[in-house]
Parts: C-alpha cells; sequence; structure tokens
C-alpha cells in the first residue's frame, strides 16, 4: 500500500488562516489502512480544527468526508459536485499525493491543501510497523534478488551485493531499526537454494521506466480505446 | 595515445606492482574548503615515501575539495594520485565525463567507490545519486579503457589508460560472502584492491585464504589497508562507531597499558608489527596506510616498515 504520516496539526493549521468553509476529506484505502488519512483521522483532525477555530475567535465551518479512493473519477466526482453545492472554499485531503494531484486537477478555483506526508510504498510488518518494500521502479529485478527488493530496501540501491556498512545484519545508515537487505538477500538465496547466482554481476539498470525517464502514465489498449471511441 | 608498453595505465604505480615489489599508498584527503597551501603541505610530507597517494572523494560525505582537483594538485606537486571516486554523486555522465578530465589531467589510477551514504556527513539533507555501485561503476571505466566504449556503447575519442581499483571490506558482513564481492570487483575491472583497515588479523587471514582458493591473489594486486591508532580513545571510537571495524580488546589494552604521551608510539608500533606479518601473507602485494589526519607519520612508518626508498620502476 501507498503509506502516509499525518502532517503535524499546526502545520495543517496554518494553511486554513483565510478560509470559511473547510472540507475534510479522507480516503477509503491505503491511507486508512495505515493509520493516517481514513475517516477516524479525518474526523480527528475536523474536530481538532473546530476547536482551534473557536479558540481563536474564528467562525469557519469545518466539514468532514471520506470517499473510497481519490485516485478515481467516480469516486471523485461526487465530491467535485458538492464542493460547489455547498460553497466550500478550500479542501484538506488526508488521501496520499495521488489525491492531492487528483482533486487540484479537477476542482477548479478551491485550494487542495495536504494533510498527509506520503512517505513510501511499504507493508504493515507487525501491528503498528510499516516498512518500504518497493520503489515503484518500474522494471521489477526482485526474480534475481530472492523476490527482495535492494532498490527499495538498501539505502545505497546496491545491487551487487552488501557494502562495507553490513553489520551483524543491521544497515549502518540506521543499524537499530533498518535490516541490511543484502544480508536478507543472502540468506534467503541460501534458503533456495541459489546462492551461487550472488556471484553474477548484475548489469547498471536502466532508469527510464523510473521517475527518471519522466512523468509515467500507463495505458491498457482495449479499455482506453473504447473509452475513446465512445467519447468521439 | 600514450604508449604504455603493454601496462593497463603505465601508472607509476601498475609499474612498482609489475616489478614484483610491495607498492605503498596512503590517503592525502583534501581540505574543506580551496586551502591550496594545506595540501601542497600534505603532499610534502609524503612525497618520496609512497608510490601513489589516495584522493579521497568527499570521504565520509563530508564537503571538501573535489578529488580531480585535488589530484591534479598532486600531480603538479610531483606525487602520483589514485582518485578516488564515489557513485553517491555523480551518475553514469558525471562519472564518465570526470574520468575523461580526470585523464586530460595527468591522473592514471582510479579508485572505484560506491562512498558512504550523506547521512554521516556534514550534508545528510541532501539527495543522492546511486545510480550505480561500484562493481558498475568499475565494469564501466574497465569498457571504456579497454573497449574504448562509453556506457552507451559509442565511441572514446582517444584512449583513456588508467589503472582502476577497488575497496574490500573483509570484516563487514556476511563475512562469507567478502571475499566473493572482492572477486565480482576483480572481475568487474579492479586491477587492485585496498581493503579496509585490518585490526582482526585472524579474519582477514581467512579471508585472505578464501581470497586465494578462488585464485584473486592472481588476478588483481591486493593491498593490506592499515590504520594506526593515534591513542586509545581512537581506538574506542572507532570500534564503537565504525561500521564493519572491530579492534580485538587485546589490542585497546596494549595502547591503553602505556602513557598517553605514548600511545600514538605504540599505535604505530603495532602497525608495523601488522606489516612484517603481513608481508608473509601470500598475495599480499602492498600496503594502503590510512594515516588520518596524521600524514606527517607516514615517512616513519615506510622506513621503519623496511619499505624505504621506494622503487624506481621505468
Amino acid at each position: 500500500m501507498i503509506v502516509a504520516d499525518p502532517k503535524p496539526f499546526q502545520e495543517v493549521r496554518g494553511f486554513l488562516e483565510n478560509y470559511r468553509k473547510i472540507l475534510i476529506l479522507g480516503c477509503g484505502t491505503c491511507v486508512t489502512v495505515c493509520l493516517s488519512g481514513g475517516e477516524a483521522q479525518a474526523e480527528l483532525l475536523a474536530s481538532g480544527l473546530r476547536i482551534a477555530f473557536k479558540k481563536d475567535g474564528k467562525e469557519v465551518t469545518v466539514l468532514e468526508d471520506t470517499v473510497q479512493r481519490q485516485c478515481e473519477q467516480e469516486f471523485v466526482t461526487p465530491v467535485l459536485e458538492r464542493v460547489k453545492k455547498e460553497g466550500i472554499d478550500a479542501v484538506v485531503t488526508l488521501a496520499c499525493g495521488v489525491g492531492v494531484n487528483f482533486l487540484s486537477d479537477r476542482i477548479g478555483a478551491v485550494p487542495v491543501f495536504p494533510g498527509v506526508n506520503t512517505t513510501f510504498y511499504g507493508g504493515n510488518v507487525e501491528a503498528g510497523l510499516w516498512s518500504e518494500m518497493c520503489a515503484g521502479c518500474g522494471e521489477c529485478i526482485t526474480y534475481l534478488t530472492g523476490g527482495i527488493c535492494p532498490i527499495a530496501r538498501c539505502s545505497k540501491h546496491l545491487l551487487n551485493g552488501p557494502c562495507g556498512g553490513s553489520e551483524k545484519g543491521m544497515c549502518e545508515v540506521d543499524p537499530k531499526n533498518t535490516e541490511c537487505v543484502w544480508q536478507l538477500i543472502y540468506d534467503r538465496m541460501k534458503l533456495l537454494g541459489r546462492l551461487d547466482e550472488m556471484r553474477n554481476l548484475l548489469p547498471m539498470k536502466d532508469w527510464r521506466p523510473a521517475m527518471d525517464g519522466g512523468v509515467r502514465r500507463t495505458v491498457r489498449e482495449h479499455i482506453y480505446r473504447l473509452s475513446y471511441k465512445s467519447q468521439t | 595515445m600514450t604508449s604504455t608498453n603493454g601496462l593497463k595505465s603505465g601508472s607509476n604505480l601498475e609499474k612498482v606492482f609489475r616489478a614484483g615489489h610491495l607498492a605503498v599508498t596512503c590517503e592525502c584527503g583534501p581540505p574543506k574548503g580551496a586551502d591550496v597551501e594545506h595540501l601542497k603541505k600534505k603532499i610534502q610530507m609524503i612525497k618520496g615515501y609512497v608510490d601513489a597517494a589516495n584522493v579521497t572523494d568527499n570521504q565520509t560525505a563530508v564537503v571538501r575539495m573535489s578529488s580531480i582537483g585535488a589530484s591534479a594538485i598532486l600531480v603538479q606537486n610531483g606525487v602520483e594520485p589514485v582518485m578516488q571516486m564515489v557513485t553517491r554523486d555523480r551518475n553514469r555522465i558525471a562519472a564518465q565525463s570526470d574520468l575523461f578530465g580526470a585523464y586530460a589531467l595527468g591522473i592514471r589510477n582510479m579508485l572505484c567507490l560506491t562512498g558512504d551514504h550523506q547521512k554521516f556527513g556534514n550534508h545528510p539533507f541532501a539527495r543522492n545519486v546511486f545510480d550505480m555501485d561500484s562493481i558498475q561503476l568499475l565494469s564501466m571505466v574497465r569498457t571504456i579503457r579497454d573497449e574504448g566504449k562509453v556506457n552507451s556503447g559509442e565511441p572514446v575519442e582517444g584512449g583513456v589508460k588508467m589503472f582502476f581499483g577497488a575497496a574490500a571490506n573483509p570484516f563487514a558482513d556476511p563475512f562469507e560472502f567478502r571475499a566473493i564481492r572482492m572477486g565480482k570487483k576483480i572481475y568487474a575491472g579492479a586491477d587492485f584492491i585496498q581493503t579496509q583497515c585490518i585490526y582482526d588479523m585472524p579474519r582477514f587471514k581467512e579471508f585472505m585464504k578464501m581470497a586465494r582458493d578462488m585464485g584473486l591473489h592472481e588476478k588483481a594486486f591486493i593491498m593490506a589497508g592499515l590504520t594506526p591508532l593515534k591513542s586509545v580513545g581512537m581506538a574506542r571510537y572507532m570500534n564503537r562507531n565504525v561500521s564493519g571495524i572491530t579492534i580485538p580488546e587485546e589490542m585497546i589494552k596494549r595502547v591503553a597499558g602505556v602513557p598517553k604521551d605514548k600511545q600514538a608510539d605504540e599505535g604505530i608500533k603495532i602497525c608495523l608489527e601488522q606489516m612484517a606479518e603481513l608481508k608473509e601473507e601470500e598475495g599480499i602485494r602492498g600496503f594502503h596506510i590510512m594515516a588520518i589526519e596524521w600524514e606527517e607519520r607516514i615517512p616513519e612508518i615506510v622506513e621503519r616498515a623496511g619499505l624505504y626508498p621506494r622503487p624506481r620502476v621505468d
């Protein structure tokens, strides 16, 4: 999932100095699961803001809503209609950065503010803990590394084994919390009986499919053409 | 194209190795600014006592004069540089361009490194590059030298005859993989290897045995890395804070056992004993003495190790 952390309350409060009717918009997918931007967090932020505005003697209406996914038209369209109809003059979205952009591209003259900091693609490895596991590099090489990604999980994105900073299974960049991914890969390749492959030289990566190739998009030809035809 | 008489680069370091001498290199860290005089002082301290000196590339991610600029100053002042190059700060475009620039400035040795993570330096908030790792850098520069092609396959104008090196750390984990990783560097293009500083001799010997079993000592010139301990404080600090370095307790006790003003001498004595022992180790072809900000003691170490005067090979 896409993992995000709530922005500090005062930072969000600071965005909202000059607005009268604000919508706090949660997202029902990734940020709900990682407990940063779902319905519960939207409610919490909204009530916090109401208290803060009241304390400052400001008359501000704070509304809240949560949609299933802020990255899809069908869920976002009703929000856009509501914003227009109710005269909402600012939106704070608790979706990942995709939600912020997706709304901003469609909402017209109403400002959209981020309520979370989007951090990484990760997994919920234990209760309350999420770890980065994919870098979205566009060309998955984990078939070479026992299913464990050195691009996302090595601090230096090394492709040819552990650097000199691998000690007792941990990464020197954060020895208390971060495992050396090349130790993990080594152990896993051993388990899979593929240790010999660790001798192979992995060539330089082509970063074009990653964000270095420019802004990315994906087309599913069969659906994309159909929708294009139906519009013309 | 410069004639290299069948040598890969014709660098002094390469010639010393090929003539069968034990080579000696040291470190010459550039200043944290453009203080050329400071650099020249360091150069004068080591001149004549080493075959080449490593010029570090923003080591520990602390901003310093560029390794290419400082290396050129070494060339001008009569000490052959081993220009270090890290992939932390440059992508393949910059790395290849810097290689050409370095060669044009008379630099003939280059040590290929990934580099310390910027977290350890004075700009931890900087973005890093890591377009490639040290092994891929070696492969790229070797292709430039041996096939005359840049990474994209296009031809290089004029030859680039450099002697390429790499680092190896026998003291990091997983231990069983350390010699294999050094082997990967050698297959990728390393002509010589400088190891991390050695304190744990039994572990180093075990590493060398693995390297010899793979025949690596015959495929590259392996230099033993040494850092003389200045004080017991430094020993404890390195033991605690430098990842991949373990200083045996007996060694720390030995340094601690002498008065404070004699600890540095004791550190050098230990270093000399290690050198004597390592001279007997099959596959060790030289010493890389990393006397951190302690260049003034290099002549003494080299002399007392019986490695002075340095050979002149033509």
